[in-house]
């Protein structure tokens, strides 16, 4: 088979060997699981669950909230039995040191599974099975957490011409991926398999990195004893970043995806052999993603790859794997793409491939940074054919209109320009802060138009209604006019047209002034009502002690609302 | 010498006229600047301008009847985008004006409120739902943070609480340059 090449391209010393050379060790569960809500993009999940409550293994404690991206946010589950302890914020594995709402359980030591079964994805609807995969909490496993329902929702009706299947794993120290393939290549190749059919892809072409001979071989055997057509093991050269869905497609296809455009449009689809190994016990098994494969790496006595529960603390995970004493910091991911986490107690989560142990004498401050030469290595190494040191001008300018002409988005912060970069410009870390920059002016701007959009639908509203009411008055005073002369007319039929008017006017103010005097004024009303207010202050009820009156206002609107419930409830999605 | 005066002087006409067309055959209609303008001020509806609203604030700028360093919302970086548009001199905000603050959100104080309906009046982007004699709320996501609905309650029971960070709307920093000692031998 012929193989293309991609631009640029690093190959940093590959650090796999110790941790790819035992088998996983499947970790029991810890004394705490912390399982975030957000695991994915798409909105953060609800919880489903209180404080108190117990939970089976597989049980789902988070669901996307289906009024607003719900379809997007893929559900997560309780990793083991046990008790829900809390549901409160928690700091979670992300560079910010920010906390989310996390679910808490304690395990019961039982670890007892819901009523697990099996999905006949051949006998339902292809939205049916995206709901199905949602639900079982499928995500990329690669490192992006992408919900994968999204990204079969071509279903069956448009065929894909090539469906990638992502085992190069070309990161440093991660070998997660490696052990998977060597050791349960069947099932990994019987979620291929599913996904192949519900794509109802022509060919499959499973690209491994050549310096992984075992999981080559293993997948190789798989797929001959496998009897598919049209599905082909590749060993791809090794050289970083090969993983890179942009850049696995272009070796495998020779398809070069464009700016602004997806690989979906050229009849490609990309998933990570983790993925497919999900995809293979959400649909075969009925287990939902409960638990992943992590390696610990860096600076630990046994580097190892586990099967860690979702939610597991990473420190609970590392003590596995004897962190050596000058351990300094946790990086999430390899060496090149990984973020530093805010501290060990932070739980793995569904993007969670690597446990990277940091210590100064292995990964070394880096020296200053220097001034950019325009030497042009960086644009010699970026695998998406970029301009680094443009990109970095105008990031570190505050430029970020330029930066986004310079295709900054297409970046995929591999990290190739700053690990060639002879002045050591940390090139990553400007892109990161122009992009959220840009992200934030993005919101800021959304939520502008839309106050804009109320703005002005509110001048409209306030002169219409001023118009109305002007309307009414006229009305008003015109039908009382006539009212008026006819009594007039009726009484003084000799009077001239004068004094009839006069004496309109007369009656008028006369008729509208016990009114006045029985309606209490506007200002009163607010003396009144601070009155009530200063009683109020001293003892706050309005939601906790409504009197009487107001309490069964509320019951008959609950009741009301229960029935349109009720009503309601056989044309809500069945997940409700 | 006189050939050359009527090239020079028939070019003149001959650009005047196509100007002329131009300017004719391609007017624009409504008011572009406005709209631009209108466009980089931040729609906080606030009022510190000392116009009723963004809009009226842009269609004055617009005018050359105000200067640009009147929005405290739209802080530095917005005078900045005002100067690039108009072609005119930076000015750092006018003091008189106010300051520029972090956004913030109003939150009422439900169990205060006593629903007299005259912060709903005053919200300029119908952020608050409520009805008379009701308990109020501010809806977050459509609130700009004007403060406008605070000096009308008669009960001062809205607050103006910063907005917080938190995962969705975190920002990655500046990368800082790290200094060093020099080492010495
Ligand atoms: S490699 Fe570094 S010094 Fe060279 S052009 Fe790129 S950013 Fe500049
Ligand atoms: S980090 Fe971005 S700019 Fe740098 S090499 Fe990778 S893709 Fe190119
Ligand atoms: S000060 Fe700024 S935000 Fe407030 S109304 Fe004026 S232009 Fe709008
Ligand atoms: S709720 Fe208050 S602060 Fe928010 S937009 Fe309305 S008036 Fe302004």
């Amino acid at each position: 088979m012929r193989l293309f090449n991609f631009n640029g391209g690093v190959k940093p010393e590959p650090h796999k060997k110790n941790a790819a050379g035992l088998p996983i060790a499947v970790l029991p569960a810890p004394s705490f699981l912390v399982i975030p809500l957000h695991q994915s993009i798409g909105g953060t999940p609800r919880p489903l669950v209180n404080a108190g409550d117990f939970v089976l293994k597989g049980q789902r404690i988070g669901a996307g909230d289906f009024s607003t991206a719900g379809e997007m946010s893929s559900a997560v589950h309780a990793s083991t039995s046990g008790q829900v302890v809390a549901v409160e914020e928690r700091c979670m594995p992300h560079p910010s040191g920010l906390s989310a709402l996390c679910v808490i359980i304690k395990p019961d030591g039982r670890d007892q599974w819901i009523a697990r079964q099996p999905f006949d994805y051949r006998h339902h609807s292809p939205s049916d099975t995206r709901a199905y995969l949602r639900d079982a909490g499928i995500v990329g496993l690669g490192g992006a957490v992408f919900p994968t329902h999204l990204k079969i929702s071509s279903g069956k009706h448009s065929a894909l011409d090539t469906l990638i299947i992502n085992g190069a794993e070309c990161e440093p120290f991660i070998t997660c991926d490696d052990r998977l393939m060597r050791e349960r290549a069947d099932a990994v190749l019987r979620g291929i398999g599913i996904l192949r059919e519900l794509l109802n892809a022509k060919q499959v072409l499973i690209g491994i990195e050549d310096n992984k001979p075992e999981a080559l071989a293993a997948m190789t055997a798989a797929v001959q004893s496998s009897n598919q057509n049209g599905m082909a093991v590749v060993a791809v050269p090794t050289r970083y970043p090969a993983g890179g869905a942009k850049q696995l497609i272009r070796v495998l296809t020779g398809i070069e995806v464009p700016h602004g455009k997806r690989a979906t449009d050229y009849g490609v689809q990309c998933f990570n052999v983790g993925t497919a190994y999900a995809v293979y016990e959400a649909v075969a098994l009925g287990q939902p993603l409960i638990s992943r494969i992590v390696t610990v790496a860096g600076n630990v006595a046994a580097p190892r790859n586990y099967e860690v529960l979702i939610g597991t603390p990473m420190k609970d995970v590392m003590a596995h794997s004897q962190p050596l004493d000058d351990t300094d910091r946790l990086i999430m991911g390899g060496p090149m793409m990984g973020v530093t986490m805010p501290g060990n107690e932070v739980p793995v989560v569904k993007a969670t491939n690597c446990i990277l142990v940091g210590s100064p004498k292995l990964f070394p401050p880096p020296p200053p940074e220097m001034p950019c030469i325009r030497c042009g290595e960086c644009a010699k190494a970026c695998p998406a054919n970029l301009q680094p040191f443009e990109l970095y001008w105008f990031s570190r300018a505050k430029i970020f209109g330029k930066a986004q002409e310079y295709h900054l988005f297409d970046c995929i912060e591999c990290g190739c320009c700053a690990y060639v970069c002879p002045s050591n410009i940390p090139l990553v870390d400007y892109y990161r802060f122009a992009k959220s920059e840009i992200w934030a002016h993005e919101r800021e701007k959304e939520s502008a138009d839309e106050a804009r959009e109320r703005y002005e639908f509110r001048q409209l509203r306030e002169a219409r209604e001023q118009q109305e009411k002007a309307a009414r008055l006229a009305a008003k005073t015109a039908a009382s006019r006539a009212a008026a002369l006819a009594h007039v007319a009726e009484s003084h039929p000799a009077t001239n047209a004068n004094q009839s008017a006069a004496e309109v006017s007369e009656s008028a103010s006369a008729a509208t002034a016990p009114d006045q005097a029985a309606a209490p004024t506007p200002a009163e009303l607010i003396a009144a009502a601070l009155a009530r207010a200063r009683v109020q202050a001293t003892e706050a009820k309005n939601t906790t002690a409504p009197t009487a009156a107001q309490q069964a206002e509320i019951d008959a609107i609950e009741a009301r609302r229960a029935e349109i419930r009720a009503q309601a409830q056989p044309h809500l999605p069945p997940d409700d | 010498m006189l050939p050359a005066l009527l090239v020079m002087a028939l070019g003149a006409v001959l650009l005047g006229a196509a100007l002329g067309f131009a300017a004719v055959k391609f007017r624009v209609e409504g008011d572009p600047l406005t709209e631009k303008i209108d466009a980089i001020l931040p729609q906080t509806q606030c009022g510190q301008c000392g116009y009723p609203g963004c809009k009226p604030y842009a269609t004055a700028i617009a005018k050359g009847e105000a200067e640009i360093n009147q929005c405290p919302p739209g802080g530095d970086e917005g005078i900045r985008k005002l100067a690039d548009l108009l072609g005119r001199e930076y000015k750092p905000l006018s003091a008189e004006h106010g300051v520029e603050k972090p956004k913030a959100l109003a939150v009422i104080d439900e169990q205060r409120c006593i629903g007299c309906t005259l912060c709903i009046q005053a919200c300029p982007v119908d952020a608050i739902v409520g009805a008379a004699k009701q308990m109020h709320t501010v809806i977050a996501a459509q609130c700009t943070g004007c403060e406008l609905c605070v000096p009308p309650c008669p009960v001062d029971c809205i607050a103006m609480v910063p907005i917080a960070e938190d995962i969705s709307n975190w920002k990655w920093k500046y990368p800082v340059v790290a200094i060093r000692p020099v080492a010495t031998r």
